[in-house]
């Protein structure tokens, strides 16, 4: 018993440092200042209650993993300030929402908010390799 | 049981009141924003998730540290258990009020300023010396739970340094790693609180039939086997849509799909659960766990369809997957932390007319919860349907259908708060008159 516990141990160890290092793939890249306070931002503004990336967080509003390529930047700098019915207005200056742009931006060019059916494989799984 | 404990007890059955309500205004007004003028849905999510989150870490450690001090002999509380129960109120309960003045900052479950993860950290750091003084001086070999117990703490431990490495660079600067890291920990941290769950289950179980056998065969420990293995290597389900290396889906797909076997052997066991039934039926105790069996059947064959990538498509995103969610924190997680405070606040040697409203309130919160599920289920089914198969981008519009069945959700709800606060109310009023 001991000897299969401690082999799943090294597993888990040797794979967590893999996810570490190779597991957020090639299209991640090193985020520049303005993203990195722009995903502070999204944070303490609490986003992710109602919005969603990558089809992660809450259900209120829309996923927002491509609104940067499908809405025009000024609309969606109205919608942060001023908000909407359900939307509440966000108190951000003009750098800051620059800021949460520049994070939505970088989050657009690289995934999808729902996936392709030509990425399904037959046996069930995902191919995203090439984008 | 000492005063502390006591306390502590009672603060996990606050945590499970205070999600309840929170949720239920939460769904109300996510249907009906203008309720939420004073206390807005944004607000309310993280004060619900965090309630259910402390709710059911709360429980599952007083089960541990209540029924360990039977199985390894100890005459009194360790001092740094007791300093644990202080310091994890003391931390929740600021929690709170730091979410009342809408300071966030934190990540997904975790929504508070990330300065309050140090005395959760250290909290949790006094209870596992504690515990683990009390585990090497045990002079027998150690049943199954008491290996669940073990290994559900240190992987707490594990999974909540790691859902905080954010705080450094190297994870924080590249956000692709931050959040496959962010749900590798999540996932395994809901693996880590049903070990603990699970093994208080499993002890009770054997208490209940008197049967030390169930904890200590070859089988047994082979599924727990399996169990950690999901534990350690399956939370790539959450993430099927993030940009992440092919690898992380493929072994994720694989290692869920050997939950089949999980489902297989609960379908097999299906005739002796009816005998055993019929055996310990009067018990509220047992009724409290059997509720849970129903629960882990009806959540896995949900979460292994959800498992598939090619289904995931279609339900990553939607309400589905919050159906899965609260039929894993509602029906096996509270259903199993209900029966183990039953037993430890000797619930089934209290008046008849108070353990009638206990049972109730089950049976209320029970089918309310299944008509809950299944809104949750038909609502989620739209929306992905609307969404990937007709690829609709207007978000008013594709919600339109699916929030007519959030009413059904929403009401539903009412009847799982009504059920489960009369059972917590009755547990309050045996807890303050327990020694008495």
């Amino acid at each position: 018993m001991r000897t299969v516990l401690a082999i799943l141990l090294v597993l888990f160890a040797t794979y967590s440092v893999l996810v570490y290092e190779y597991g957020h793939g090639d299209r991640d890249e090193r985020a520049s200042t303005a993203v990195r306070v722009g995903i502070r931002i999204w944070q303490e503004e609490i986003c992710q209650s109602c919005h969603q990336l990558y089809g992660l967080g809450g259900y209120m509003g829309p996923d927002l993993t491509n609104v940067v390529s499908q809405r025009d930047t000024m609309r969606i700098r109205t919608f942060i300030r001023y908000g909407t019915g359900r939307m509440p207005a966000h108190a951000l200056s003009d750098v800051e929402i620059d800021q949460l742009i520049a994070f939505l931006a970088w989050v657009d060019r690289t995934g999808t908010r729902t996936m392709p059916p030509e990425a399904t494989h037959w046996t069930g799984t995902y191919l995203l390799e090439k984008p | 049981m000492s005063g502390t404990f006591k306390l502590y007890v009672g603060s996990a059955l606050v945590m499970l009141m205070a999600a309840l309500v929170f949720g239920t205004v939460a769904a109300f007004v996510f249907l009906f924003p203008a309720l939420g003028a004073y206390l807005p849905f944004e607000q309310l999510r993280p004060m619900h998730v965090s309630a259910a989150l402390f709710w059911i870490i709360t429980g599952a450690t007083a089960g541990v540290m209540h029924y360990k001090k039977e199985v390894f002999g100890e005459a009194r509380e360790p001092f740094l258990q007791r300093a644990f129960m202080v310091l994890w109120m003391a931390t929740t309960a600021s929690v709170f009020v730091f979410y009342a003045f809408r300071k966030f900052g934190g990540r997904e479950y975790w929504e508070f300023p990330p300065l309050l993860g140090v005395p959760i950290l250290l909290a949790w750091l006094l209870l596992l010396v504690s515990y683990l003084r009390a585990w090497v001086r045990r002079t027998t070999p150690a049943p199954l739970y008491v290996w669940m117990w073990t290994t559900g703490l240190l992987f707490f431990l594990f999974t909540f340094i790691e859902q905080n490495l954010y705080q450094v660079p190297w994870f924080r600067d590249y956000y692709l790693r931050e959040l496959t890291v962010q749900w590798k920990s999540n996932g395994a941290m809901v693996g880590a609180w049903n070990q603990m769950i699970y093994g208080t289950a499993l002890f009770l179980m054997v208490r209940i039939s008197g049967d030390e056998g169930i904890a200590r065969g070859r089988k047994v420990f082979v599924f727990w086997f399996l169990g950690l293995s999901n534990l350690m290597f399956n939370w790539g389900h959450h993430i099927y849509n993030v940009p992440t290396a092919g690898w992380i889906r493929h072994v994720a797909y694989g290692i869920s799909m050997a939950e089949w076997i999980f489902l297989i052997n609960i379908i097999r066991g299906f005739r002796s659960k009816l005998d055993e039934h019929r055996k310990f039926e009067h018990l509220l105790t047992y009724r409290f766990l059997i509720a849970s069996e129903l629960w882990i059947f009806l959540n896995l064959f949900l979460a292994l369809l959800m498992s598939v990538p090619a289904i995931n498509r279609y339900t990553h995103g939607t309400h589905i997957t919050v159906a899965h969610a609260m039929g894993t924190t509602i029906g096996i997680n509270t259903m199993i932390l209900l029966a183990s405070l039953s037993n430890m606040l000797r619930v089934d040697e209290l008046p008849a007319t108070r353990k009638r409203w206990i049972g109730h309130g089950r049976t209320l919160a029970l089918a309310s919860l299944l008509v809950f599920w299944c809104a949750l289920i038909g609502a989620g089914m739209l929306k992905g349907y609307r969404d990937v198969a007709l690829g609709m981008t207007d978000f008013q519009q594709m919600m339109r259908p699916v929030l007519t069945v959030l009413h059904v959700f929403a009401f539903a709800g009412l009847g799982v708060l009504a059920g489960l606060g009369v059972v917590a109310w009755n547990y309050l009023g045996a807890l303050r008159k327990l020694n008495q």
